[in-house]
């Protein structure tokens, strides 16, 4: 369970003011609103990579607003993916494992799991250029799961992919969450994601984030910055 | 959007246009930039002229030349690692966090670079022969490291490191800046402590630029004459290195071993600067 409360933070100029949510145990939410609207700079709150201001944030119960981002246990995939350039796909599934001092067996029997349900059994060892969009997505999904976070947060994460990878990877995010009982935080601004995906819908604007209902997803407009589609970082 | 849009078929004549050569352009600043090549060349190529293989074989032969050629080397490769040494956390630093009385940091970082390099020299001096108490820091070196500093071969180290490590943190910290800080940050919520990060994710990106901050040094070693002259003097046989030589063979009137001295240190430089071109100064992507 992730609780948000009466968070402020600034980023730059930009100010979110007394946000608060709460996301139970196991659910899989989306978080909603325009280019510009914050939604990037929340989820770097709740990882720790951005300090707030005010208001406390709680996972699993306990308050974690001072801790390092290290210590929080959270899965973070960014939107930009940031992933490694001098490692392998391997590595980057090992990486976080190696930190935890696992075993050469534990890190073998994970690895051959993440690259198994990921489907990048074949990419182990090759490095990060020349992988394409769905693939590098799902190399950063992987680093992100490799320690078994109790929560994830994905920003935008199939934003640059063409349709059928986009839903491919939505049943992938789907069945993984289920599978885990991860709690999950999805920023988007694509409904048809939210759609397939959401057990709770948030919504940014101005400043202000509110739980919706998911029945009014199709009452929401798309931002007309849906329509901007990033490029493939690598 | 309510306004109509602009009309742009409206009655106004179209004019004709014809875009001109761009050949003008290109030979003026080619002509331009190439009067500095020109120049370049015409120097190396006059030193050529001046002297003979003979000349060069002469000079390469004598005790002392080949003795400041082994100096040159051995002193040229410390500064330039003690340089990266020093080069690579401070740039890190600089490139990263922002802290108060930042400014004064990188305006002393500066200073090496845009003082004259006697000056550095005469500094160097007077900091180790400043009195401290009865006693001053050379001979507090000597006493617990057992080594002079002053007209010794530890000056000569010195002496170039004061100036070539500013061109080395300067690299890379440019290094740095060009490296995205999202990996890190990815890298910090994977589990990561800073130190972690610093060895695992960063540098392993910036070893184009390390190689590039320790050639930089390593050349800028190899130049040193005026910091060198004064904190380590010119003695043959002990702290003379091959751009001293240059100036020792000139003083005595040996104008042809000083240009042959002078030759080698330009197979030298251009060796040291090919590999800076080979490896570029990009940063792995």
């Amino acid at each position: 369970m992730i609780e948000i409360e009466n968070v402020t933070v600034r980023s730059g100029a930009f100010v979110l003011t007394n946000v608060s949510a709460v996301v139970p145990e196991g659910d899989y939410a989306v978080l909603m609103g325009g280019t510009g609207q914050g939604k990037s700079t929340i989820l770097e709150a709740v990882c720790g990579l951005r300090p707030i201001e005010s208001g406390r944030i709680r996972l699993d119960g306990t308050d974690v607003t001072q801790w390092k981002p290290a210590n929080r246990n959270i899965g973070y995939v960014p939107q930009d993916l940031a992933l490694f350039p001098t490692m392998t796909v391997r590595e980057h599934l090992e990486f976080a494992l190696r930190l935890r001092r696992a075993s050469r067996a534990l890190l073998r029997q994970r690895v051959d799991e993440l690259a198994d349900v990921l489907g990048i059994g074949l990419l182990l060892d090759r490095r990060m250029r020349g992988l394409s969009g769905g693939e590098a997505q799902r190399v950063a999904l992987g680093r992100a799961l490799s320690f078994r976070p109790r929560l994830l947060l994905l920003d935008e994460p199939l934003n640059a992919l063409d349709e059928s990878t986009r839903d491919r990877l939505c049943e992938l995010l789907r069945t993984i969450q289920k599978h885990n009982g991860l709690t999950t935080v999805h920023v988007t601004h694509s409904r048809s994601e939210a759609k397939l995906l959401a057990d709770r819908l948030f919504v940014i604007a101005e400043g202000h984030v509110r739980e919706r209902a998911l029945a009014d997803l199709n009452a929401l407009c798309d931002a007309p910055e849906t329509a901007d589609l990033g490029s493939s970082p690598y | 959007m309510s306004a109509s849009p602009p009309d742009v078929t409206s009655a106004a004549p179209q004019l004709r246009h014809k875009a001109g050569s761009d050949i003008p352009f290109f030979v003026v600043l080619g002509g331009i930039g190439g009067s500095y090549i020109v120049l370049i060349v015409l120097m190396l190529a006059a030193d050529l002229a001046f002297t003979s293989p003979v000349h060069i074989e002469q000079a390469l032969q004598k005790p002392e030349i080949q003795y400041a050629v082994r100096l040159t080397l051995i002193t040229c490769t410390l500064s330039a690692l003690l340089s990266i040494f020093v080069a690579t956390p401070l740039g890190y630093l600089l490139s990263r966090f922002a802290f108060r009385g930042r400014w004064l940091i990188d305006t002393a970082i500066d200073i090496p670079i845009v003082l004259p390099p006697l000056v550095i020299g005469l500094s160097l001096l007077i900091l180790f022969h400043l009195p401290l108490g009865g006693t001053n820091l050379e001979e507090l070196v000597e006493r617990y490291l057992g080594v002079r500093i002053t007209y010794a071969e530890p000056a000569v180290v010195l002496a170039q490191f004061s100036v070539a490590c500013a061109f080395a943190v300067q690299t890379m910290r440019v290094t740095f800046d060009q490296i995205d800080t999202r990996a890190e940050q990815v890298a910090l919520t994977l589990g990561c402590r800073r130190s972690q990060v610093f060895f695992h994710v960063v540098l392993p990106q910036a070893w184009r630029g390390m190689v590039a901050a320790l050639t930089i040094a390593w050349a800028r070693s190899l130049g040193e004459f005026g910091p060198i002259l004064v904190f380590a003097g010119a003695t043959r046989m002990r702290t003379e290195v091959l751009s001293t030589t240059v100036f020792l063979e000139l003083s005595v009137g040996q104008l042809e071993a000083a240009v042959a001295v002078s030759l080698v240190m330009v197979v030298a430089a251009m060796a040291v600067l090919g590999v800076v071109r080979l490896l570029g100064t990009r940063v792995m992507a």
